[in-house]
């Protein structure tokens, strides 16, 4: 066998098939395998809205994005260096996204004339065979035929035996790229565990496409990829709406306090749900409710008795919530809502990504309602956003909104895990009982922070009540008075703003402290920012990155921060939110660099902007 | 004022302790006042500890009921109260939560927390002020208003067909059903132990009177005059008897109840027997809902029409972590932080 080897830095593989060829459960076991490797990563799975959209068209595809190597990785890649295709729409769908020279893997089963009628090549026009292809490497074979011969034996129907045939492709790209195949046979012994043909089945394919590697006399090249540098410490492979869930659980747990989880099923936020729900030996309770508005509210409920109320949603959700966000404004309760965003407005784009909701938070309510706002900035960077999300709302009585999007929710990426006692503390006190019947409780009353007490029914001495109605500074008794109202409403605010003495400074991620050019970002555009201002210095480029979790209220040095610099780009996922804030509250003339396709910004489009101010 | 001085030191609450400090701003003669006044007198009996009680209503006259409980409440937003009950239930199984409604924050614009809270059945205790007319926003019909209800929104006559609020229930699987009316004190105060009693989701109808907007609406249930000829006062193994002098019985022919004089020879042996546990018949029951302008119209029940026991949904919730961590012992956040395949870079 004339085996090659090549070293390479980095990859970007994307699996391509029909929403049923199980291509996000074949990237997500490459994935795990990858991390546990050593390898940096970053992943983005990419699918229709449709369940089943109709097998074999372009609606149809359902790709999976990784982007691994022995260097820093901060973005699933611009452009893949692999593709593999289940089918002619798969291919079809993705062909864009290949790097000239780049290697195509080919099911050729999934280029019969049904299905190059259904990807609109038409039946005559087979890309594997009339050469249009030719500026890439193509390798196809019949992993349809392979998966069937090597299962002929099993007694298996031929739907079921076709269902594995995405193993004989993880198998495959596991002899590529070198990577043992043990830890997904793990994977499929606990998947499989009552069903003993099933997983035998799987476990034969998924080696007889290693083997395949191994024996075939088509490829020639294996690749090897060494184990990235990273810092020093103890990792695991994590996504976002996990890493989520877990904050919530570990700020649950430091603060002493039960976790409440309302919510109602929505992409791509529903992810949080299955997680918590899984999680019942921390006593997280989890309410399937009947609405979004009924999620919010249980979740204000079970804030009032003293647990910690959570919920969370899409844009579509979100809007629904609005009124009750206002009533957890005034009730002053901890509260945390999150906003895993995707494409709007209305239904919009389910399975996109989009960061257009950032107004809608800050803003979207009917009167002065204000909510402090954290943005998440990677897969596990939602653990570290959610956490200090629900450090604020549970030390400084107030409902938080945290924004995480599509991307960073389904995507993945190696995390640096905390120990529990590494995280910082989170304080909470309930209001004491009364015992001295001469002292009025004054549920609106304030302490330094000009947060309220906590005081939970089944306390003596403690009944009180409290509503969506203007409330008399202190007794907490309704009040219409003119001057009172102007003095709560200022209240509020100023109770929002003093957060800001409470969090940490902005630090610029990278770059000088003065320099030409600023880019500041936040969420999830992060990692196409890093990489994308590698790429500009490269060309010379003279500058510095700064990216924002604390959305609202800012860091109180942002102002002399911007200042150091003679332009400030703001790259978004949408049609230009943040750049309104800072061009309002900074009075600077920051300039944009808008994405609203759907996707994540690639490197390369940050760096060509910077490289264009920079002239 | 300071109510709270008994009960901080440990004597027995009386209704002057939930009392508050606030003016009740009901306008004069509303019914709002007789059920306030019986939920203060009923609460003390029940052996509850003040700081054990919630109330939580929503939007509307009767939503404003919070404001004069010297308890722990909330006066939340329009039709959420449930939702809300719902939140505070499941965290906190122990406390005692009373949610006020009315027929638009109930039946319209909450309608859907409301069966839901109902098919849960949470272990709460719902009174629904039914006045069938919008009494805060000045006078509009309501989802219980009569056909034809000229109202300021309906100048010609109103087209919607009416909700029956029990019926509703019924359908939505509630495991306790009552009706009474605010001015019948004894009637309601019993129904109010009652609903109290009920482990699970009891929801208790209110007749109450809009002296403003809607008055009359139920006098022919409340009024000396007719009350005994038109309600039909229920209690669980006795015979259906209604009439001034209680000379007439109903009697089930199949699933079609007919209305008999007693004085014509029938016995009472013979009168269909209320039986609470029966959901067929206290369906039936609740279908006793005609309006009574049509002639040989059934008369309007009151009392306890259905009551089941089911298991309630916060105690399964408890009971399922509980056994959980039984089987699997106390989560470990460093392993959940962990998780099942990590590695170390040294």
């Amino acid at each position: 066998m004339a085996e090659k080897k090549e070293l390479l830095e980095e990859v970007t593989i994307r699996f391509a098939g029909d929403s049923g060829d199980g291509m996000q459960l074949t990237g997500m076991q490459f994935t795990n395998t990858t991390a546990l490797f050593g390898n940096d990563l970053s992943t983005f799975p990419d699918y229709p809205a449709e369940i089943r959209a109709p097998q074999g068209t372009l609606a149809g595809v359902s790709g999976f994005q990784i982007h691994f190597g022995s260097i820093d990785i901060h973005t699933p890649g611009d452009e893949c260096d692999v593709l593999v295709a289940m089918n002619a729409a798969a291919l079809k769908a993705n062909i864009r996204l290949l790097k000239q020279g780049g290697i195509i893997i080919a099911n050729i089963d999934g280029f019969d004339t049904k299905n190059l009628r259904l990807s609109g090549y038409g039946e005559e026009n087979n890309p594997l065979t009339n050469g249009t292809l030719e500026k890439y490497h193509l390798y196809q074979f019949d992993i349809t035929k392979l998966t069937r011969n090597s299962l002929a034996e099993s007694g298996l129907t031929t739907k079921e035996i076709d269902r594995s045939k995405n193993m004989f492709i993880l198998g495959f790209i596991y002899w590529m790229y070198n990577r043992p195949i043990e830890n997904s046979i793990n994977f499929l012994n606990e998947k499989f565990s009552k069903k003993q043909d099933i997983l035998d089945s799987n476990i034969k394919v998924l080696k007889a496409g290693y083997h395949f590697g191994e024996t075939t006399e088509t490829f020639m090249t294996r690749y090897d990829v060494k184990k990235a540098k990273m810092v020093p410490g103890a990792y695991r492979n994590i996504m976002g709406n996990q890493a989520t869930a877990y904050a919530m659980i570990a700020a649950s747990q430091k603060a002493g306090v039960n976790l409440f989880y309302g919510t109602y099923p929505i992409t791509p936020a529903s992810d949080i749900l299955h997680e918590l729900s899984k999680q019942k030996v921390f006593g997280v309770k989890t309410f399937q409710a009947e609405d979004e508005i009924a999620a919010i509210c249980s979740a204000i409920g079970a804030s009032f008795g003293g647990s910690f109320g959570t919920t969370a949603s899409s844009g579509p959700g979100i809007a629904l919530k609005t009124e009750a966000m206002g009533l957890a404004v005034n009730l002053e309760l901890p509260l945390l809502i999150i906003n895993v965003q995707r494409g709007g407005p209305s239904t919009g784009l389910p399975t996109k990504t989009e960061q257009s909701d950032l107004l809608q938070a800050i803003y979207g309510r009917n009167g002065e309602a204000p909510i402090p706002v954290i943005a998440a900035s990677s897969p596990g960077d939602c653990f570290g956003a959610a956490y200090e999300a629900c450090r604020i709302a549970l030390e400084h009585m107030t409902p938080v909104i945290l924004l995480t999007d599509g991307y960073i929710a389904n995507g993945a990426e190696p995390w640096q895990y905390p120990t529990a006692e590494s995280l910082p503390p989170i304080h909470v006190q309930f209001e004491k009982p009364k015992t001295n019947a001469e002292e009025k409780f004054l549920p609106y009353k304030r302490d330094e922070k000009l947060s309220r007490p906590w005081a939970i029914p089944g306390t003596k001495g403690l009944e009180h009540r409290i509503g969506g109605l203007e409330k008399q500074h202190e007794t907490g008794n309704i009040s219409y008075d003119p001057e009172n109202h102007e003095f709560m409403v200022k209240m509020r605010a100023a109770k929002v703003d003093k957060i800001a003495d409470y969090i940490p400074l902005q630090k610029l991620d990278s770059g000088n402290e003065k320099a030409k050019v600023l880019v500041l970002g936040w969420g999830s555009t992060y990692g196409s920012i890093k990489t994308g201002l590698i790429q500009a210095r490269a060309e010379g480029c003279d500058v510095s990155h700064a990216h924002l979790r604390h959305v609202f209220p800012f860091p109180k040095n942002l102002e002399s921060i911007l200042k150091n610099f003679d332009t400030v780009l703001i790259p978004e996922m949408n049609n230009g939110q943040l750049i309104k804030l800072i061009r309002d509250q900074f009075l600077i003339p920051a300039i944009g660099l808008n994405k609203i396709k759907g996707l994540p910004f690639n490197a390369s489009e940050i760096k060509d902007k910077v490289v264009e101010l920079s002239k | 004022m300071n109510t709270n001085e008994n009960t901080i030191l440990d004597k027995p609450m009386t209704s002057k302790d939930l009392v508050t400090d606030q003016d009740v701003r009901w306008c004069p003669g509303c019914g709002d006042y007789s059920i306030l006044k019986q939920v203060q007198t009923v609460l003390p009996e029940l052996g509850l500890k003040r700081e054990e009680i919630v109330f939580i209503s929503g939007i509307g006259c009767s939503s404003r009921f919070p404001y004069y409980m010297e308890t722990f409440g909330m006066h939340s937003i329009h039709g959420r109260a449930t939702a809300i009950a719902s939140g505070l239930k499941a965290s906190r199984p122990e406390l005692s939560v009373w949610i006020i409604t009315g027929d638009g924050d109930a039946l319209s614009i909450g309608g859907n927390h409301f069966i839901h809270l109902l098919r849960r059945n949470f272990d709460v205790n719902i009174l629904l002020f039914n006045n069938q007319i919008y009494g805060l926003t000045k006078g509009q019909y309501s989802p219980t208003s009569e056909e034809g209800k000229i109202t300021k929104s309906t100048p010609f006559g109103s087209l919607d067909h009416p909700f029956n609020p029990l019926a509703l229930s019924m359908g939505a699987d509630a495991t306790f059903v009552a009706r009474s009316m605010d001015r019948d004190p004894v009637h309601l105060k019993e129904m109010l132990r009652r609903t109290h009693k009920h482990k699970g989701a009891s929801f208790l109808e209110i007749y109450q009177n809009c002296n403003v907007f809607n008055d009359g609406a139920f006098f022919i249930y409340t009024d000396k005059e007719t009350k005994k000829l038109e309600t039909l006062m229920v209690e669980h193994g006795k015979p259906l008897i209604f009439g001034d002098k209680n000379e007439k019985g109903i009697r089930l022919d199949g699933y079609a109840p007919v209305i008999v004089d007693l004085a014509d020879g029938n016995s009472t042996n013979d009168l269909w027997i209320h039986d609470e546990k029966d959901r067929l018949k206290a369906e039936i029951l609740t279908r006793f809902f005609d309006n009574p302008i049509h002639e040989n119209h059934m008369p309007r029940v009151f009392g306890v029409i259905y009551s089941e026991d089911r298991p309630c949904y916060e105690e399964m919730l408890v009971n399922q972590i509980a056994d959980t961590i039984s089987k699997r012992g106390n989560g470990n956040l460093d392993a959940l932080l962990k998780g099942k395949e990590s590695w170390v870079i040294s």
